[in-house]
């Protein structure tokens, strides 16, 4: 019965589902974003080796979040899930000025991939709480975003464990999404 | 409550089993849809995977094809496997629990064929935790397992451990095995989950708060009664273990049923024994406890009052299990196997095969060694001899032969004979081979043989079953006197009528070789020259050579050696240049002097042929060793046709052990690998001195003593006990004025590198007559790489030392990756030293044992070279144990019988050898045992040089 009540919304709210990548360095936040999404619960998390993939729904859209670890080992193996991704979210720590390049040729390497071409781009500026974290603004200039032009693309500060920003990051995706 | 159902009303039934068939119909045509998959067209579809949203059904049934595919053997390259792999991980984001499943079982299958696995690891860790089902926390252990490498276990080191005393059987048991199959790649980290193991063992859970997520959520557990758990625990637990014996004797003894309060073993400090509830867990322990008792022979008593309480066991398997291991105890007793057999005895009429099957079976292994235990239960196996299931029914037969006294043979052979028509080829060379056993064991029978065997030879069969049965009937005319004549008799019968070419040349030559000694050699004349009448090129040589051996027999009279001239002469005309050739040679040779007669048929020596092969291919290799000289024939060692005969015996009793244990049935396959590498093994120390002649003469320092030892060791002594760090072997060697030593050491530690390995040898020599000249070390010494090294002295008097070596290993270890073997950077090492065992050197390690044709003249000539003495042996407690030792110190080529006894009470033997290569030395030695007093022994030596007679006796003494 259930079902049939939400095809039925589905049908007058319009059937959105988007595949989401979530990328970045080790110890960026990823899985700690991914589960605070789903749970809504600040989860200890141990290094992921290899990835985790939930479903989270917000607004009407079921976002499929994939979120592949971050370290040297694995960061190869990304290009594996880039097949039908309509949106990076790419996390960046923003206390950690030292690596800050590191993430840039990471980033800029991902969205080189031809598979990735028309993917929207959402960089989460994470660990605002932090006292020494880089601004959005600063961490938009030093990822070297201002050089992208022909791609959508949006900084947004969060937390990863208080939530804060992660929605309105989602909410901008849910409004850029193109309709196929 | 499967397997059980009983349906009466005859309707249902049918319909039931209409049912069924329709449903092995469809099965069927799905089969076949599956064996006309193609690898590339699996692979295209595999794109489904990726596709979102997920297809369950779609993706499950193709996950079944690629495992299809991948158990029926196709191969996939590393690419293919990789992208296949990850399009599968995608399968992730679904939650269906079929789906999951296959996905865990693709993931195993790929894990070894595909790159990256690892990135499976967070997912199936996820899917392993307390708070997921069962199912997938089971399988996804199971997957985990098949993709670390060990330098992630200990991340997930916990997990495992509170799987292993999970209470579900479904994830300890996964947990288990896993931890099995990692144990041989980590095995540091899996020791230390002993505790859990013996948890899990004991079947008692750890409290459940020391898995990670707490609690395990109250889903519906599945149940499992069989007890499987305590199976794969008890079996991690002993490789866990297995090197500690004491453990591994506390782990039996835990299990006895007897509340020893032995408990302390048990972290939990359980008091009270436990007890195995899966029988096959139990099977395992009665193993362990035999591998116990293997190796710590004092233990024996102890552990085999539990076995003998196993055997009362109410478990079948548990109680086979136990008498098997009873029967194969090393030195067991009759009273001890009364019970084995007795409970075994039982099972003979046991309903079910499976169990008849493994109660004959050791029976039969039994009856090898101890065939008048097995006795008792001659009644139970005749009825098995028509018993439906074929391999009891040989098993029954063979060990009846074996156990049969003369009275019960003669209606075994009739029931026998009663059969033969009925069963195939395979399994009448099986009944052929074992009469051809009883041969040998009843001699007196040999009418009854010779009646069967030459009744089956007339049936049909084939080329094996006949072969069979005629080796048979030329042991009998070999080994019984008086029934020569008639199985030469029937042997030639045979030849008239026979297909098979190879068979008619052995036939042909045996009658060769025993035909001329007959009464009336004419008789077989006449046959043989049949052949060369009417017979194939091949069996006219054959039949050639056999009338030639009649002709120059020294039996044989002139009109005799006349008509087989004429014959001979006839065959000169023969078609074929081989038969002809062989005729040719054949009359000169009986036209020949007494003497040349006597070389080309009755020389009694052979060579060793072995080493004959080795010197002449290195003869043809080497281009410059044909203009230099010729091939020395004299440089190969004889050995005796008695020798060689002995060695060829030995291999056929292996043989035909293998077929009377029915292992032959079984593992045909196995057996030929098998029996010309056993005897490759014996190939005679004359073959092992070419080795050791070439590795010393590749030495320098080593050059100087002689152009290669006189005499050396017949085999290695070991110093040091197997499985330890290094394990060394001494070889000696005896040069004109030197003695080397010579050792062989192997590194058993991965992680070390040996540098400067070298033997330092102190001497209890007080007079000072060695003297240590030359020390060769092994500059580096590998892991599990072999090496030699070599300590030689100078020999400053004439006489020969007895001396003891105390030896000791002295190398500087260095720390190394046993991944690469290469020492760590900056590494100097340490020196170290490792003591071995006292190295012995005696008169018989001067003495080269070899064999000397007619010795009987030897002896006769020597009269005054002779040395005598008299020896009272009390510690001996047989003849059997004396003459062995005897031998070892003497170290001569024991001739004819010499180490095997005849009687319990008195032996005599005779053994020669060279005396530092070169003397001729005979030593004869008569013994008499008497209970109480022991071994009184006379020991007579002769030799060319008398000094050395002398030394010879103090060998002994």
């Amino acid at each position: 019965m259930g079902g049939g009540i939400s095809k039925m919304l589905q049908k007058l709210f319009g059937n959105k589902e988007m595949r989401i990548l979530m990328l970045g360095l080790d110890a960026a936040g990823k899985t700690t974003i991914l589960y605070k999404l789903k749970l809504n619960q600040s989860v200890t998390t141990i290094p992921t080796v290899g990835f985790n993939v939930e479903t989270v729904t917000y607004k009407n859209v079921k976002f499929n979040v994939w979120d592949v670890g971050g370290q040297d080992k694995i960061r190869p193996l990304w290009r594996h899930y880039y097949t039908g991704t309509q949106a990076l979210i790419f996390v960046v720590d923003s206390a950690d000025r030292d690596r800050i390049d590191e993430a840039r040729t990471e980033l800029h390497r991902i969205v080189s991939d031809r598979e990735m071409k028309d993917c929207l781009l959402l960089v989460f500026a994470n660990k605002q709480d932090l006292p020494s974290a880089m601004t959005p603004a600063e961490v938009t200039e030093k990822l070297g975003l201002h050089r992208m032009r022909d791609r959508q693309w949006y900084v947004h500060p969060s937390c990863a464990t208080t939530g804060e920003g992660l929605f309105e990051g989602l909410s901008w995706l849910s409004q850029n999404i193109k309709t196929p | 409550m499967t397997g059980t159902y009983v349906i009466k009303e005859s309707s249902v039934y049918h319909m039931l089993q209409d049912a069924y068939r329709e449903r092995m119909h469809f099965e069927w045509d799905d089969l076949g849809a599956l064996m006309n998959l193609d690898h590339s067209v699996v692979l295209q579809e595999a794109r489904v995977f990726n596709e979102t949203p997920i297809r369950p059904r779609q993706s499950r049934l193709l996950l079944a094809k690629i495992v299809f595919l991948l158990y029926r053997g196709d191969s996939m390259s590393t690419t293919e496997a990789t992208n296949l792999f990850f399009s599968i991980t995608k399968l992730f984001q679904c939650k269906d629990m079929s789906l999951r499943q296959m996905v865990y079982l693709t993931i195993k299958e790929l894990s070894t064929i595909s790159e990256d696995v690892i990135m499976v690891t967070s997912s199936l860790m996820k899917d392993m935790q307390p708070t997921s089902e069962i199912t997938y926390r089971a399988n996804a252990i199971r997957a985990l397992c098949k993709i670390v490498d060990p330098s992630m276990l200990p991340g997930i080191e916990r997990f495992l451990k509170g799987a292993i005393v999970e209470k579900s059987p479904l994830i300890a048991s996964a947990a288990l095995v896993s931890s099995l199959h990692l144990f041989n790649e980590a095995k540091d980290v899996v020791r230390r989950w002993g505790n859990e193991v013996s948890e899990a063992l004991n079947g008692k859970s750890l409290s459940q708060n020391s898995s990670f997520f707490g609690s395990s959520s109250s889903q519906g557990q599945v149940v499992s009664t069989s007890n499987i758990v305590q199976y794969h625990a008890i079996g991690l637990l002993y490789a866990i273990r297995q090197h500690d014996r004491m453990a591994v004797l506390k782990l039996v003894q835990s299990f006895s049923g007897q509340s020893k309060g032995s408990g302390g073993w048990l972290s939990g400090g359980s008091s009270s024994s436990s007890v195995l509830r899966s029988n096959a867990a139990h099977m395992m322990l009665i193993r362990y406890a035999v591998r116990v008792m293997e190796s710590d022979p004092s233990l024996v008593p102890l552990l085999h009052t539990l076995l003998e309480e196993w055997i009362r066991h109410r478990s079948d398997m548990v109680s086979l299990e136990a008498a098997r291991a009873v029967c194969q105890l090393k030195d067991v007793t009759d009273k001890q196997l009364t019970p084995a057999v007795n409970a075994l005895q039982l099972f003979l009429s046991s309903p079910k095969a499976v169990v008849r099957f493994a109660a004959i079976r050791t029976l039969n292994v039994l009856a090898r060694t101890h065939p008048e235990a097995v006795q008792p239960c001659n009644v139970d196996m005749e009825g098995l001899i028509t018993d439906s299931n074929r391999s009891v029914a040989t098993f029954a037969i063979t060990t009846l032969l074996k156990t049969g006294n003369e009275a019960s043979v003669e209606r075994l052979m009739k029931q026998m004979q009663g059969f033969m028509a009925e069963i195939s080829d395979e399994f009448k060379i099986i009944v052929a081979e074992a009469v051809r056993s009883l041969c040998s064991k009843f001699p007196g029978k040999h009418g009854l043989f010779l009646g069967f065997l030459s009744g089956v030879l007339r049936d049909e069969g084939g080329y094996e079953f006949k072969r069979a049965a005629i080796e048979a009937i030329v042991d009998l005319a070999k080994h019984v006197g008086e029934c020569r004549e008639v199985a030469l008799g029937h042997l030639c019968e045979f030849i008239e009528d026979c297909e098979f070419t190879k068979l008619s040349v052995r036939v042909l030559h045996f009658l060769g070789e025993e035909g001329p000694g007959t009464a009336r050699p004419t008789v077989y004349i006449r046959h043989i020259y049949n052949r060369v009448v009417l017979e194939n090129a091949v069996v006219r040589a054959a039949a050639v050579s056999a009338l030639a051996k009649f002709g120059a027999a020294p039996k044989a009279d002139a009109a005799l050696q006349r008509s087989v001239r004429v014959l001979l002469t006839r065959c000169l005309d023969d078609r074929d240049d081989e038969v002809r050739d062989r005729a040719a040679w054949g009359l000169r040779m009986t036209g020949g002097a007494e003497q040349t007669r006597s070389r080309y048929v009755r020389d009694d020596s052979t060579f060793s042929l072995a080493v004959l092969e080795r010197r002449l291919v290195e003869y043809c290799a080497d281009p410059q060793a044909a203009k230099k000289a010729r091939f020395d024939f004299a440089a190969v060692p004889r050995i005796s046709r008695a020798q060689e005969e002995e060695t060829r015996h030995r291999v056929r009793l292996d043989a035909m052990d293998q077929v009377l244990t029915g292992s032959a049935l079984s593992s045909s396959a196995a057996a030929k690998d098998d029996v010309p590498q056993s005897a490759d093994t014996r190939a005679d120390g004359a073959d092992r001195l070419v080795q050791y002649a070439k590795q010393l003469a590749a030495i320098p320092a080593l050059a100087a003593f002689g152009e290669q030892p006189l005499v050396s060791s017949q085999r290695a002594v070991e110093l040091t006990e197997s499985e330890t760090e290094y394990v060394v072997r001494c070889v000696k060697h005896v040069y004109e004025r030197h003695v080397v030593f010579q050792f062989d050491v192997t590194n058993t530690i991965a992680e070390q590198v040996l540098e400067q390995v070298e033997v330092a040898m102190e001497s209890d020599d007080i007079d000072g007559v060695l003297q240590p000249v030359v020390a060769v070390a092994i500059p580096v010494l590998r892991y599990d790489a072999p090496g030699t090294a070599y300590v030689g002295f100078e020999r400053l008097a004439e006489d020969v030392p007895a001396a003891s070596f105390a030896c000791t290993l002295k190398f500087i270890v260095k720390e190394c990756d046993p991944a690469t073997g290469e020492p760590e950077d900056g590494d100097d090492g340490f020196e170290d030293d490792y003591s071995l065992e006292t190295a012995e050197l005696g008169p018989g390690d001067f003495m080269q044992a070899t064999y000397i044709p007619d010795s009987e003249a030897l002896w006769e000539s020597l009269e005054d070279g002779e040395s005598i003495e008299t020896f009272a042996l009390s510690s001996f407690s047989s003849i059997e144990e004396c003459i062995t030792k005897v031998c070892d110190l003497l170290n001569m080529c024991p001739l004819d019988g010499a180490l095997t006894p005849r009687s319990k009470a008195a032996h005599k033997a005779a053994f020669t050898g060279k005396w530092m290569g070169r003397a001729k030395t005979v030593a004869r030695t008569r013994m008499t045992y008497q209970k109480g007093a022991g071994v009184t022994m006379e020991l007579a030596v002769r030799s060319e040089d008398p000094a050395v007679s002398e030394l010879v006796v103090s060998a002994i003494a």
